[in-house]
């Protein structure tokens, strides 16, 4: 069976939908970041749990992701972004994770543990995106496109080949993580 | 090996880099990012479809984002199943309404909390369709794929986080 096999069957694809769902969301509890008070505390700067998790799923998957890529194996599939969408979007959402204390796949992951707060956020959730559904068409030609970034990726921005961005991300990550080690954070 | 599972909790970096090793088979086996909003519009798609019919199909949006029960949306099942083994497993499944930070500093009084998350999550979802994905799709997805909108989605997400957190709760200079 091929690669093209498995990306194209549908009840392949599900499956793969829920085991991946339930290997991410076991992790997730096991990291502590389906847990309400640890988001707040990175939202306070009170616990850096958040951003260690964050920042090493992104040093292996970036050198996993490009040695695939460089193998033929994946593909990178980066979206433009633009001030009017990217920023103004990242900021209610950021307004609404200190409000809820989850985002989207940390909330589902509280439902899972027994947070019954988190399952209102979830409701919440849906109810979010189908507003932006219903906004859509109007945003679309007022505000999604205003400041459009000049690059998709950055290595295409700083006009870098992508090996040397990715040992660069990859020593800035380690980098921090040293701070915060010697910070005690 | 089966204390792995039973642990309470295991290392940020760690878990971290298990969430990274899992998105390689995301990009090999099904070729695309893993993100968690995607299923959450699904969702809202395919409510709204059963209310008020077919019209919602043809809105530009869901022409975009089909809502159908696919490997996003069975991704957001499977994390709730997946922290539900983890913590069962773990002996720290509990029901809690108000978590224990909010009802320390604003009270325990359960519909306060509800109604408060719920509003949080309809910003939550509204920015992520919004921004173009959440803290999975841009802020581990897409950065590990080098995306400059990711980049900068995932410091505007923790830009405003910082500062509503701080309004909410006062802010704490280390």
């Amino acid at each position: 069976m091929s690669l093209a096999t498995i990306r194209n069957n549908r009840t392949a694809q599900a499956a793969l939908g829920l085991l991946t769902g339930i290997a991410f969301g076991f992790l997730l509890q096991k990291a502590g970041v389906t847990s309400y008070d640890v988001i707040i505390g990175q939202l306070r700067l009170t616990d850096f749990t958040v951003v260690k998790v964050m920042l090493s799923a992104v040093l292996i998957g970036m050198i996993g992701v490009y040695v695939l890529k460089s193998a033929g194996i994946a593909h990178i599939h980066c979206r433009s972004g633009s001030i009017g969408s990217t920023v103004i979007g990242g900021l209610i959402f950021g307004a609404g994770f200190a409000l809820l204390g989850y985002c989207p796949g940390t909330a589902a992951g509280a439902v899972g543990t027994g947070a019954l707060d988190a399952l209102l956020g979830v409701v919440g959730i849906a109810i979010g995106a189908g507003i932006f559904a219903r906004l859509y068409p109007i945003l679309a030609s007022t505000i999604l496109n205003r400041g459009t970034f000049p690059a998709e990726t950055v290595p295409e921005l700083l006009g870098a080949r992508p090996v040397v961005v990715v040992a660069g991300v990859a020593v800035m990550i380690l980098g921090l993580f040293w701070v915060m080690q010697a910070f005690g954070l | 090996m089966i204390e792995w599972f039973t642990m309470a909790s295991w290392s940020p970096y760690l878990a971290g880099a298990g969430i990274g090793v899992l998105i390689w088979t995301v990009f090999v086996l099904s070729d695309h990012p893993l993100g968690c909003s995607t299923g959450f519009s699904s969702t809202a798609g395919m409510v709204e479809a059963g209310l008020s019919g077919g019209k919602t199909r043809e809105m530009p949006y869901y022409r975009k984002f089909v809502p159908c029960i696919d490997w996003y949306w069975v991704l957001i099942i499977g994390i709730v199943l997946g922290a539900f083994i983890s913590s069962v497993l773990s002996g720290t499944f509990v029901m809690v309404a108000v978590p224990p930070f909010f009802a320390a500093a604003v009270g325990p009084d359960a519909a306060f909390r509800f109604a408060v998350a719920l509003i949080g999550g309809i910003l939550v979802g509204l920015g992520a369709r919004w921004a173009g994905g959440c803290t999975s799709g841009h802020g581990i997805s897409g950065t590990l794929q080098l995306a400059l909108s990711s980049w900068v989605a995932a410091v505007c997400f923790f830009i405003g986080g910082i500062l509503v957190a701080g309004l909410l709760f006062g802010f704490r200079f280390p």
